[in-house]
């Protein structure tokens, strides 16, 4: 396997197939329309995909909901374009289909009888099989001219906690359907899947939780020869104050800030008045920052010990826009650049 | 934002009684749903410690709990089965706990409806294994049987449902239809119709349409498979009639008065948004709500300091403290590392003060936040009671720290920092 990380946003020599997960919560569609916009640089193309029928990316980019089908979203700095499509599994096996057996009106009657929803929603993976292998035919589209008509291609997929068994839906399918379409197309997808040109990516809070679930979830990957590639810290805070500085605050020097506050103009800094008052939350909060720092130091450290290459995105102060989606490629690019 | 913050607005919503709901008597089934990331497991589990607290005697079943967690309640291992967790509770009050294994639940119900020999094929069914081992949707239809389980068995005076965490939060709500829809639907005689061809003379002409169908699935999904399916669909026909059954019962039990919903929600656009989306589904579906947890809220005891005030002071601090160097704005971020000089404490001070005031400002921005996130919600739901939970600065992984998360939802504001 190529060893991820040197060349990312850098090189044309980078996984066409970005799949992004995370535990819940932790900003997954954000990190991957970031990543999106980031790799359409230089009129290249992107196609962002979304397999969760949450319509998250048309909610993220101020959009209508998406239909199957895909859509220019966005324009990248430098002109590059970002196109998005929310795959429907039905939608996608109709195509399939009709593609491969021109089943158009048989097609209308397996929806009648139900099949088609059986094979959407019960049948055991049939339904990832579907989205997996939509994207799989994205990444190897070629136009006319025998060009790729994606440069790139990035899943907003399924969380941590089952992105393993939705990648390696295919496999088990394969060995169920030991012959057959459905065993030639699964064994397709899963070739793309494993190979080099996939990447999956995990998104992280530097927080207990997230990050043991990454843990989890990277050796899973590696268990199922999935090509694991980076780590995304997201929504780091700043830090303002170090617990050093921190501690003299608290001890020594409360009528010392007491008097700060008031001197930068908020009330009196005798006892009972304004600064006064203000000293003993603002040390509150200050001594939770600093627990807080503690903790993202430990999670740093498990998180070195993964020894995946990491990006680290910041927490956005005004909350999640658009303009803070492109703030979030620029950074992931200048981030790249620097390695 | 002028000082005091905060100005609650006219639509505050109602308060919801977390208290009231578990010491109802009446109340037997609590749901916790959301999206995923907010905090599920943990209400459950901290709601389970305080009805025990309250005498009740409460069970409660996680889905998929941190390992953590699950340690610290005696859960880790998976025999699906509820085991006590030893919490000091008012007399009568037992916690019990259990973790959700969806393929033994599914193993479960096979042994539980057919007879031996039958059993012993279908479990050995290839297309049945992978069904079971947790493809999409398996573990909601487990989760709702498991519920259906537990509520027969009358062990117990409360039950607290976690929600598996879904790729749709609702889910677990359409399985059983789905489920039913399946059953009852063509699909499922075309995939019979081999075995039961025959002895139906006037559905001969459906019979041609029939096996041109099974050609053609046969063609789509290879013979192999098709077999297994058709074993598979065979063999548990049988028990087709009790799965649907009790599938319609576990959603009327939803719709019960007993059954108490709570979605939990983090103030975050995404979360509150599927919230809402949530409490309009259970309207639609006539299923009781209770109300919204509100995870991870922030407050301040100074939130009489409003965060432009703390910002302009914290400047006004760096410009008059750092005159000798070039900027007055360098920023305690940078600042702060440098061991301040032996004979300018007053400097030393004023950064600190100023990294104070710059810290309460970052929170103030995300108090204000979240608090334009609620409104929204509120104004698409002002008739829905809210608890809040205080944002803890680190994660919950013992009994301890749940009762400590009950307290919080049952005080329903965040305390002060």
């Amino acid at each position: 396997m190529r060893a991820p990380g040197a060349e990312w946003l850098g090189s044309v020599d980078v996984s066409r197939l970005q799949v992004v997960s995370g535990k819940g919560g932790t900003g997954k569609t954000t990190v991957a329309a970031a990543l999106a916009l980031a790799l359409a640089r230089e009129g290249r193309r992107t196609l962002l995909v979304e397999v969760e029928g949450r319509q998250g990316l048309a909610q993220l980019f101020g959009a209508e909901a998406l239909p199957y089908e895909e859509r220019k979203i966005a324009v990248a700095p430098g002109g590059g374009e970002v196109f998005a499509l929310a795959i429907d599994a039905e939608r996608a096996l109709l195509d399939y289909l009709q593609m491969f057996y021109k089943l158009g009106s048989a097609g209308r009657a397996l929806k009648k009888l139900g099949a088609i929803d059986f094979a959407t929603t019960i049948a055991p993976g049939l339904r990832d099989v579907l989205l997996t292998g939509k994207a799989c035919e994205a990444v190897r589209r070629k136009d006319k001219a025998g060009q790729y008509v994606y440069d790139h291609v990035v899943m907003d997929a399924p969380p941590t906690g089952r992105i393993t068994r939705f990648l390696n839906v295919n496999d088990e399918v394969a060995g169920l359907a030991r012959f057959g379409p459905i065993h030639n197309q699964a064994q397709a997808v899963m070739k793309v899947l494993k190979s080099p040109e996939t990447a999956v990516h995990l998104v992280t809070l530097l927080e207990e939780m997230p990050v043991q679930e990454t843990a989890d979830g990277i050796a899973e990957l590696r268990e199922a020869g999935l090509p694991v590639g980076r780590v995304v810290v997201n929504m780091v805070r700043p830090h303002h104050l170090d617990e050093d500085t921190l501690r003299t605050a608290a001890e020594d020097h409360r009528a010392g800030v007491a008097k700060a506050l008031s001197r930068a103009g908020l009330g009196g800094a005798r006892r009972g008045g304004l600064a006064e008052r203000l000293v003993e939350p603002l040390l509150a909060q200050a001594a939770e920052h600093a627990g807080r720092v503690e903790l993202e130091r430990a999670q740093r450290s498990v998180l070195a010990g993964l020894d995946l290459p990491t990006y680290e995105l910041p927490l956005l102060g005004a909350g999640m826009d658009l303009a803070g989606l492109y703030e979030l490629a620029k950074e992931l690019r200048k981030q790249s650049v620097a390695e | 934002m002028s000082e005091g913050v905060e100005t609650v607005g006219l639509d505050t919503p109602p308060r919801l009684a977390v208290d009231r709901l578990l010491d109802d008597r009446e109340t037997r089934i609590i749901v916790c749903c959301g999206a995923g990331g907010v905090g599920k497991t943990t209400t459950a589990a901290a709601l389970g410690v305080r009805a025990a607290g309250r005498g009740r005697k409460a069970v409660v079943l996680t889905i998929d709990p941190a390992r953590r967690l699950a340690q610290s309640m005696g859960i880790d291992s998976l025999d699906n089965t509820p085991r006590r967790v030893e919490v000091a509770g008012e007399d009568g009050g037992e916690l019990h706990a259990m973790m959700l294994d969806m393929k033994r639940t599914f193993d479960e119900i096979v042994e539980a409806h057919a007879d031996a020999e039958r059993a012993r094929a279908i479990l050995a069914n290839p297309f049945y294994q992978s069904l079971s081992a947790g493809f999409a949707g398996t573990q909601e239809y487990m989760a709702m049987e498991k519920l259906g389980q537990l509520r027969a068995r009358d062990d117990w005076d409360l039950i607290i449902v976690d929600t598996p965490p879904s790729r749709s939060a609702l889910d677990f709500l359409d399985a059983p239809k789905r489920l039913g829809s399946f059953l009852d639907g063509k699909f499922i005689r075309v995939l019979m119709a081999p075995a039961k061809v025959g002895g139906r003379a006037g559905m001969k002409f459906l019979n041609v349409g029939m096996s041109m169908m099974t050609g053609t699935l046969s063609k789509l999904m290879g013979a192999s498979l098709l077999k297994d399916v058709q074993t598979f669909v065979a063999a548990m026909d049988t028990m087709f009639g009790g799965f649907r059954t009790r599938a319609d019962a576990t959603f009327r039990l939803l719709q019960a008065p007993g059954t108490a919903f709570l979605v939990v929600a983090a103030p975050e656009p995404d979360a509150l948004r599927e919230a809402a989306y949530f409490v309009e589904r259970l309207a639609e579906e006539r299923m009781p709500l209770a109300g919204l947890v509100l995870n991870r809220v922030h407050a301040s005891g100074a939130d009489q300091l409003s965060a432009e005030r703390a910002l302009a002071a914290a400047e006004n601090l760096e410009e008059g403290g750092i005159v000798d160097q070039e900027s007055g704005k360098a920023g305690l971020r940078d600042t702060a590392a440098e061991p301040p000089g032996a004979d300018d404490d007053t400097t030393a001070v004023d950064r600190i003060t100023a990294g104070l005031l710059r810290l309460h400002a970052e929170r103030m921005q995300v108090i204000a936040r979240e608090q334009r996130t609620r409104d929204r919600f509120t104004s698409l739901h002002p008739e829905v009671a809210v608890t809040e939970v205080a944002a803890l600065p680190g994660d919950v992984h013992d009994l301890a720290g749940l009762r400590a998360i009950g307290e919080r939802l049952a005080a329903g504001v965040p305390a002060g920092a």
